[in-house]
């Protein structure tokens, strides 16, 4: 109930996290933000917003400019106002004086009798007080006549009336002769004033109101300015207070009138004031309200039509209405400032709207890219899962083929073979694992990427994998001519703790890369301790500083090397001067090497280096500092002429620095390559690989054990490389640098039958062997002379990295045996060749019996169940384990594992198809291993006593059959409880692997 | 004893021509390995247990072809299930032609699958005469009191 209830839980949240990352992608889906869902709008915005400025910046300035004529106008209005008022004033004032005049004529010349004033005086008097009337050219006095009295008026002055033509008057009513006159207008002196029919009018005006009258206005005669003639009353002194107009008429004496200089008087008045030059002022009659009469003022002038200011004027005379009209001089200047403001809002408006709008464009091009971007990332993903698919699929369909080669291999193998012919096909074996390896390397290459790379810790021999990668790339050297060689020290111990596979990739992928390279010369893979390397560095390094880095002596023309071929090589450190170092630091005090060994092997972890020399073509120096990085080689024209995409060395690097070492090279162009890279492996307990034989350790044969050998070589490292090799086969070796002096070695051997070994084979090298010509020759003698002697005379074997017809016809002639070993060595290869020469024969049966034995040495009475839902694998699968030995039973689904899987576990080991209906084999492991640790916890949890016995470890080991081989499935496999699996149908080699794991070796007695 | 030798060589023509012409591979041979004396007739009951399994698959998926609405499902689990007998018994064109068929399961393509069922029935058929041939050709060496020669 519990588990069930965890089970809906855990289906609960599941379904939650499925919301939420359907949620997220709608989210994603629905990502267009306002900007994005209105972008075909924007531009519409744009030309909006423009619009709508321009009308706010126009409003703006009309709103500013009628300020402005608000307060032209309040001015205009208040200077013409002031202008009015001020004329207005000093009219009246002249009015007044005009009126004193009369009071003066009515005083002196009608109440004093006889009259005080006569033309005389009155000349006299206005001339002396003309200052007090500025504005009037002149006063005049004209009488009141009627008709009856003109004759006696007449005959009392001494001249008749006139008309205003100057000629006598004719009958009239009433006259108004001028009596009295100043003498600016003396000239008007006898003229009827009523004849001029305006004149008249305002005298009748004049007596009828008692007020000062004027005329409209009109050019004076002597100025020609415009005025108005003043008129006013003078009344007899008996006028009753309240007059009424007959009585007005009747006391009226005469009129006094003056001629107003309108012109002057405003001129003068405008020249005062300030502001005098700004406006322009008209001053009209507008009595008849139809046609104004112009009073002051240029008609020309028309000034600032568009504003003007009306100001009454009163003259006093009701009867006349005036007006002064202000204008501007000027027309309204430009308001720069409105303007100028609009305009520069606008701009601001302009600019604003353009940036949001440009931001607006930017949004919807960041959001663009971002979906593209999206959904690029989503095609990659795709097309990520498939390349997965596509890389599963590849690997799994080329399994198929590939186990055809590798069987017919096998069975090639198990023929009887000369030793070139099984190492062609044995290399060929090699090689098609390879590619098995190389897929699964693929795969990992992602993974480095990805960073999920592990590293697994099982026990290898090291010596072996090198020998596989040398046999990988043995026949591409040797068609190139190229030498190529393994040393490893001795103190390298046997089988360390690490990851095969990788180092294996490491060395192939630097191997690969020098053999690529190189055309000429040497390959050579060194591996030492770390620490025994030190001093030897050191020593090259004094060397160095001291000079005598230059010890390579030319040698007859040629500049020859202590390397492996002779070749220049890019690190001075592997030529044989450091290397002797090595092999006699090795070789010196045994006891030193030995307490050496004991005190390394008290530390977990030994730190190799591993250099791989060449003497290719080396890296350009300026390619050198990025030769680590992906896909880039030195230069374009590298792919071109040696293909390779370039990510070799980078995985390499990586690798390296995953097994916690650091990757270095030494190039010199033309000279040649050394990388070299260190390392950690863990130390091998002795017992725990001595009982665990590791599958991939090939068997070397033992029956070599105690032969003895002589080499000639005259290249040290050469000749060093060839001992390491007969040291891994227990062959006592010795060196000689000539073949003479391996003659002289053998004869004095022969004579003294002393110290030194008796070889019982002689190892040649081509190049010593064809330098010293005569050598052979000797040789051949020296058989002869033996030949009497007791003792068998040595095999002679030649080593040769290419050979041609001719050269192995005269060998064989020189005595050398058939068999010739090929470089690059290998020990097993070596193995073959000494078998085949000194005529040791392996039995046949014996190598395939090997597998098959360990194999029955595994299964022997063991009891396995096989699971498998197919009829035929699965009669397939019994049959083959029990013939191995097991007894096996069947189980034809998940299910029916589970019944005979019940605890106490009755079986050993359990192989176990992956699919099957109903229940497959991921959720049948896990259904037992659920058993299993519920019984564990039983166990562990009340029974101490047998819980120390078998410390509560029910765990029946349990492998997947599969056609799959990627790693993928194996992690799966892995997960759910299973220790390993196999492949389907069984291949042996994969079997014992995966067995061994957990079977115990069982000697089998009757093999 | 000319007899058992001709019908020996005959034999082993017979069945290097099975490897040959690619119908058998080499698991064939490891199975023929597997025989001995605990086990006499090991080859021939794999042999009819995979021409009966065989016979039942090609049936069922011939039958759920034929419905309306072909449940690609079962068809392919019927193709694993003969894919994997094939590869056991070493049948490689028949697990050829299964590959071929299971893709086009996963592409639901009908077309496809009849053609490869065809194919399948075809193979298998001429599979199943061979390997009798091959069984009588055993059985008369045997009762000719020879052995069987192992071919390598």
């Amino acid at each position: 109930m519990g588990l069930k209830l965890q089970q809906s839980h855990h289906h609960h949240h599941h379904h939650s996290v499925v919301a939420v990352k359907v949620n997220e992608q709608m989210g994603t889906k629905r990502g267009y933000t306002f900007i994005q869902s209105n972008r075909a709008w924007l531009p519409k915005f744009l030309l909006l917003w423009v619009m709508v400025m321009a009308f706010l910046s126009t409003w703006i300035y009309k709103k500013m400019d009628a300020d402005n004529k608000v307060r032209r106008k309040e001015v205009l209005s208040s200077m013409c106002d002031e202008r009015a008022r001020m004329l207005q004033d000093q009219f009246s004032v002249s009015v007044n004086h005009v009126h004193a005049l009369a009071i003066l004529i009515s005083t002196f010349h009608y109440y004093k009798n006889p009259s005080a004033i006569d033309q005389e005086t009155f000349a006299e008097y206005t001339a002396r007080t003309a200052f007090e009337r500025p504005l009037l050219s002149g006063v005049a006095y004209a009488e009141r006549v009627v008709h009856s009295e003109r004759e006696e008026f007449e005959r009392q002055h001494g001249w008749t009336i006139k008309t205003m033509q100057r000629e006598p008057s004719p009958v009239r009513d009433e006259y108004a002769p001028v009596i009295l006159s100043q003498e600016t207008v003396s000239y008007i002196e006898s003229l009827d004033m009523m004849s001029g029919e305006e004149d008249r009018e305002n005298i009748l005006r004049a007596r009828a109101t008692g007020k000062a009258v004027l005329t409209s206005p009109f050019r004076l005669l002597g100025s020609h300015h415009l005025g108005v003639v003043l008129t006013f009353p003078v009344y007899k002194p008996k006028l009753p207070t309240r007059p009424t107009l007959e009585e007005r008429i009747e006391a009226t004496a005469g009129y006094l009138g003056g001629a107003f200089d309108v012109e002057s008087l405003v001129e003068n008045l405008l020249g005062q004031l300030a502001g005098n030059q700004a406006i322009l002022v008209h001053v009209y009659d507008i009595t008849n309200s139809s046609d104004h009469l112009i009073m002051y003022g240029h008609q020309d002038q028309d000034g600032d039509l568009a504003l003007l200011y009306e100001s009454k004027l009163d003259f006093g005379d009701p009867f006349r209405k005036h007006t002064m009209i202000c204008r501007y001089h000027q027309k309204a200047p430009t308001s720069w400032t409105a303007l100028t403001t609009a305009f520069l809002f606008f701009v601001i408006c302009l600019l604003v709207g353009y940036i949001l709008y440009g931001a607006a464009i930017h949004i919807v091009k960041v959001e663009d890219d971002f979906h593209e971007m999206q959904e690029l990332k989503v095609r990659a993903e795709a097309a990520d899962v498939a390349k997965s698919q596509f890389l599963a699929t590849v690997s799994h369909e080329i399994r198929t083929p590939m186990n055809g080669i590798l069987g017919m291999l096998a069975l090639l193998l198990d023929t009887d073979l000369s030793s070139t012919q099984r190492d062609y096909a044995q290399t060929a074996q090699v090689c098609g694992k390879a590619l098995i390896t190389l897929i699964n390397e693929v795969l990992d290459r992602a993974k480095i990427e990805a960073g999920k790379l592990e590293m697994e810790t099982v026990p290898f021999d090291l010596r072996s994998i090198l020998d596989d990668v040398l046999s990988l790339f043995s026949e591409k050297s040797r068609n190139k001519g190229v030498e190529l060689a393994v040393f490893v020290s001795d103190k390298v111990p046997d089988m360390v703790m690490g990851d095969p596979g990788r180092f294996r990739q490491i060395v192939t992928n630097l191997v690969g890369n020098s053999v690529k390279f190189t055309e000429r010369g040497h390959v050579i893979v060194k591996v030492h301790l770390a620490e025994n390397t030190k001093p030897v560095d050191d020593a090259i390094a004094k060397n160095c500083l001291n000079g005598g880095s230059d010890d390579s002596v030319p040698l007859s023309g040629a500049r020859q090397f202590k390397t492996l071929t002779g070749y220049e090589a890019a690190d001075e450190r592997n030529s044989w001067d450091s290397f002797k170092h090595l092999v006699s630091n090795e070789e010196s005090p045994y006891d030193a090497s030995i307490n050496m060994t004991v005190a390394g092997e008290t530390s977990q972890s030994v730190t190799l280096v591993v250099s791989v020399e060449d003497t290719g073509i080396g890296i350009p120096l300026i390619a050198q500092d990025r030769i680590f990085m992906p896909f880039m080689q030195a230069d374009s024209s590298t792919s071109r002429n040696y293909g390779g995409t370039g990510i070799g060395l980078s995985i390499t690097k990586c690798l390296v620095e995953l097994m916690g070492g650091h990757i270095s090279f030494v190039s010199r162009p033309q000279d040649g390559s050394t990388f070299s890279f260190t390392a950690d492996f863990g130390r091998c307990k002795k017992a725990s690989f001595s009982d665990t034989k590791k599958p991939n350790t090939e068997d070397l044969p033992s029956s070599f054990r105690l032969l003895k050998a002589m080499v000639v070589d005259g290249k040290p490292v050469r000749a060093a490389v060839t001992l390491y090799h007969l040291k891994r086969l227990g062959i006592l070796a010795e060196v000689a640098s000539s073949v003479k002096g391996a003659v002289s070695a053998c004869g004095k051997n022969g004579s003294s039958c002393g110290s030194k070994i008796q070889p019982d084979i002689i190892l040649v090298e081509k190049d010593s062997w064809l330098s010293g010509a005569d050598g052979g020759l000797s040789l051949r003698m020296l058989d002869w002379k033996q030949n009497g002697h007791v003792f068998k005379f040595p095999k002679m074997i030649l080593l040769a990295t290419n050979i041609t017809n001719a050269e192995l016809e005269k060998a064989k002639a020189a005595g050398f045996a058939d068999t010739i070993i090929m470089k690059p060595m290998r020990a097993s290869m070596v193995a073959a060749c000494l078998q085949q020469v000194l005529g040791i024969r392996k039995k046949r049966q014996a190598g395939k019996d090997t597998q098959n034995g360990s194999l029955r040495s595994l299964f022997v009475g063991k009891k396995i169940l096989v699971v498998d839902d197919n009829m035929v694998n699965r009669r397939v699968a019994a049959g083959a384990l029990k013939k191995f030995g097991a007894a096996v039973e069947c189980a034809e689904s998940g299910k029916a594992a589970l019944k005979l899987l019940q605890i106490p576990h009755s079986y050993d080991a359990c192989f176990m198809d992956i699919q099957m209906p109903e229940m497959d084999g991921f959720e049948a492991t896990h259904r037992i291993r659920m058993m299993e640790s519920q019984a564990n916890e039983l166990t562990n949890g009340d029974g101490t006593d047998e819980g120390l016995a078998r410390k509560g470890e029910w765990h029946v080991p349990i492998l997947a059959m599969t056609a799959d081989v990627i790693h993928a499935t194996y992690e799966k496999c892995l997960e759910c409880g299973m220790d390993g699996y196999v492949s389907k149908p069984f291949e042996e080699e994969n079997l014992y692997q995966e067995v061994a794991k957990f079977f115990q070796v069982k000697p089998i007695s009757d093999s | 004893m000319d007899v058992v030798n001709q019908m020996q060589r005959q034999f082993v023509d017979y069945s290097t021509s099975l490897h040959r012409e690619g119908i058998l591979d080499d698991q064939f041979t490891q199975l023929q390995k597997l025989q001995d004396e605990n086990s006499p007739d090991f080859v021939v009951e794999v042999a009819s247990l995979f021409f009966e399994d065989c016979e039942k698959l090609i049936n069922n998926m011939a039958r759920a072809l034929e419905q309306q609405g072909v449940d690609f499902k079962q068809v392919d689990a019927s193709v694993h299930q003969l894919k994997g007998s094939s590869s056991s018994i070493g049948a490689v064109q028949v697990k050829n032609v299964c590959i071929a068929f299971r893709s086009f399961c996963e592409a639901q393509n009908r077309e496809g699958c009849l053609r490869c069922l065809q194919q399948v029935t075809h193979e298998y058929s001429l599979l199943k005469n061979k390997l009798q041939t091959l069984f009588r050709l055993e059985q008369q060496i045997l009762a000719a009191g020879g052995s069987i020669p192992v071919i390598e």
